[in-house]
């Protein structure tokens, strides 16, 4: 039974090792579970998950293996929150889609059928509770409304108590798909790249003993710069228009990259980069920098971090007097290969979802723009960017 | 031997759990939660419980592995042995011992306090994994080896700053203090103010709780600032209506409460509406 559990909990993707498997058996040998199950739960909850993100799917692994209780790590259905659902579908669906589910009936529509579809599902299987279109033919799952963990809370048919692991309490704190701040600045610190060079200077104790007693025990003092993360990036972020739906992990991504670089140096632009970028949104119109200022003013060991969601007509990119909200003279294209030219390394990191990059055009080019260097604004992306940055 | 909670500190079910085990196998416990949960205080506890003497560790930025172990004071020797002092001679006289020694070397095995460790840089968990699974250090300046007597009791705690290592995670039980639940928290706050009105405690409870709820709060008020505020409503001799009727309005005296003043203005405008709303699970 043990055993089951241990692997129920790395099927279910919680990072638990033998290691920690054995540390278990040891507790159990001596007898510290009290001899219930309700000891025995808390203490393999201890000695096996490490961080409470994980505690809600201990929790459901638990479960399972202790009660025989139904798996799942899908959540089971309730009623939907029509205001949620809204929500959710302003996040996830791309422009595409929803005028497609325009054309379907409209959105009321589509929540009719969905809250229809959900009470035939209830009444189909009690006590069972499963995603609504897992058979891929409902459009729910076509308009991906499902595949991050979007979930509808669900109410336990069986009449009983509820046992502790049962209740759910950690569930807000499983965020494997959500970025946290900690997790950015961790993702960040991938760049990280201590040099000494400048900075106060140190005594150097090894090498003062070492100078010291070769010089027969008269003082010889060593100093040394201190150790400085000397990575420069040059933060350009995407703000307004479509981007609104996305600021809130911009600015999580601004405020870990704050912390984590010395010489971080941050611009905005709107849809593309043009002649002109701005430090802080309120003095867009009156007080720019012009991008060849800033070309010259940053050195080539600056990183390029670019944060957009790359979505706008193509034109933008394009034509000369593409942009949406004032004249360029020269496309966003030639700007954008001037940045390149003058940052090597560099990155684009994009708040849309990977799967719906194919749905709009721009996005693709500004991809091929960059050599393919787009990743999601993910943990994952993230990850993948800056270890692209630091190679 | 079990913890159970003292006189002055209410542990839920699973605390005892993972303190019996980390107690019992002689591995540290690492402990998150919300800030103001009660993580520093519980290895006081755990010490008085225990009767241990407590050695806490409070870990900053730049602190290195290092300097819990010992460190070598290489200047002082530099000077004495400028100056002819006698005890340039015995190189022990310059070994500084950090707080991983001192808790080492009681006899009657101490509670370590690593304090905050997520603060350090990613490696340090990393560079204390020998030294806590073997309770063992090298010494080189005096190539001694410095052995726990007694398994000291450790008590790790984190703010989530940082992901902690892997390996170090391994090593550890885990225990995660979660944000108490109404129940829980009257025996809190009844351990700490068994003297306050039950209405005041309840009136107050009702506002901290819907505070708790306001969304968009930068830093939601916590177990220690409730009895922080309790503390103050008590001193100040506030009548309970005045507590009562702020729900979802700025309570008196919130600056116990709400440290920031983003946060006070957001209650101020918002709090009304969304004061009474209970959150579902």
């Amino acid at each position: 039974m043990f055993l089951r559990l241990f692997f129920g909990l790395r099927d279910a993707r919680v990072p638990v090792s033998l290691r920690e498997y054995l540390t278990l058996l040891e507790a159990l040998k001596r007898d510290l579970h009290g001899f219930s199950v309700e000891g025995f739960y808390h203490l393999s909850r201890a000695a096996l998950v490490k961080d409470e993100r994980w505690f809600d799917r201990f929790d459901q692994v638990f479960g399972h293996i202790i009660k025989g209780l139904e798996l799942h790590l899908e959540e089971p259905w309730q009623e939907i929150p029509e205001e949620w659902l809204r929500k959710m579908a302003g996040q996830h669906l791309t422009e595409e889609e929803k005028a497609l589910i325009q054309s379907l009936g409209g959105f009321e529509e589509l929540m009719k059928t969905l809250a229809e579809r959900m009470k035939e599902q209830n009444e189909r299987h009690q006590g069972g509770s499963k995603w609504i279109g897992t058979g891929g033919t409902s459009p729910f799952g076509a308009w991906g409304y499902n595949p991050e963990g979007i979930r509808i809370g669900g109410k336990s048919v069986h009449r009983r108590a509820v046992k502790i692991w049962e209740k759910r309490v950690f569930k807000d704190l499983d965020d494997e798909v959500e970025l946290g701040t900690r997790n950015l600045k961790v993702a960040l610190r991938r760049l990280r790249r201590f040099t000494r060079d400048g900075g106060e200077p140190l005594l150097d104790i090894d090498e003062t003993i070492e100078a010291t007693a070769k010089n027969a025990g008269w003082l010889d003092l060593k100093l040394v710069a201190e150790k400085r993360n000397n990575v420069k990036v040059l933060l350009l972020l995407d703000i307004g228009g479509s981007m609104d739906d996305h600021i809130r992990e911009v600015e999580r991504l601004f405020s870990a990259a704050r912390t984590e670089f010395k010489h971080l140096e941050q611009f905005y632009f709107h849809n593309c980069v043009y002649e002109g970028l701005w430090r802080e949104n309120s003095l867009r119109w009156t007080d720019q920098t012009s991008t060849r200022e800033v070309l010259n003013t940053y050195g080539r060991d600056y990183k390029l971090i670019l944060v957009g969601d790359a979505s706008m007509s193509p034109y933008e990119i394009v034509m000369p007097g593409g942009a949406v909200e004032h004249w360029n003279e020269e496309a966003g294209v030639v700007w954008m290969q001037r940045l390149l030219t003058a940052y090597p390394d560099a990155t684009w990191l994009n708040p849309v979802p990977r799967r719906a990059w194919g749905y709009t055009e721009s996005i693709d080019m500004i991809k091929t723009v960059m050599d393919d260097r787009m990743h999601p604004l993910t943990l994952d992306g993230l990850d993948a960017a800056m270890r692209e940055l630091a190679a | 031997m079990r913890f159970e909670g003292t006189d002055t500190y209410v542990a839920t079910e699973d605390l005892m759990v993972a303190v019996g085990a980390a107690v019992s196998l002689g591995r540290p416990l690492l402990v998150k939660g919300e800030p103001g949960t009660g993580k520093t205080v519980l290895a006081e506890e755990i010490a008085r419980a225990l009767g241990k003497r407590l050695v806490s560790w409070n870990v900053k930025s730049t602190t290195k592995a290092r300097q819990g172990l010992y460190e070598y004071d290489a200047v002082a020797r530099l000077r004495d042995g400028q100056l002819g002092d006698e005890r340039v001679n015995d190189i022990s006289n310059y070994i500084v011992r950090g707080k991983l020694w001192e808790a080492f070397d009681d006899d009657a095995g101490a509670v370590l306090l690593i304090d905050e460790v997520d603060k350090a840089d990613i490696e340090f968990p990393n560079d204390l994994l020998h030294e806590l699974d073997r309770m063992e250090f090298f010494v080189y300046e005096t190539k001694e080896t410095v052995r726990a007597v007694n398994r000291p009791v450790v008590i790790i705690t984190s703010n989530n700053e940082k992901e902690l290592p892997d390996a170090f995670l391994r090593r550890c039980f885990f225990h995660f203090i979660r944000f108490p639940d109404q129940q829980t928290m009257s025996r809190i706050v009844d351990v700490h103010h068994p003297d306050l009105a039950p209405e005041l405690i309840q009136a107050a409870m009702r506002v901290f709780y819907g505070l708790r709820e306001v969304p968009g709060l930068k830093k939601r008020p916590s177990t220690s600032e409730l009895l922080d505020w309790l503390k103050v409503l008590d001193a100040e001799s506030i009548e309970i209506e005045r507590v009562a009727k702020a729900t979802g309005a700025l309570p008196p005296l919130f600056g116990a409460l709400l440290k920031n003043e983003q946060d006070v203005d957001l209650v101020r405008h918002v709090g009304s509406r969304h004061g009474s709303r209970r959150g579902r699970g």
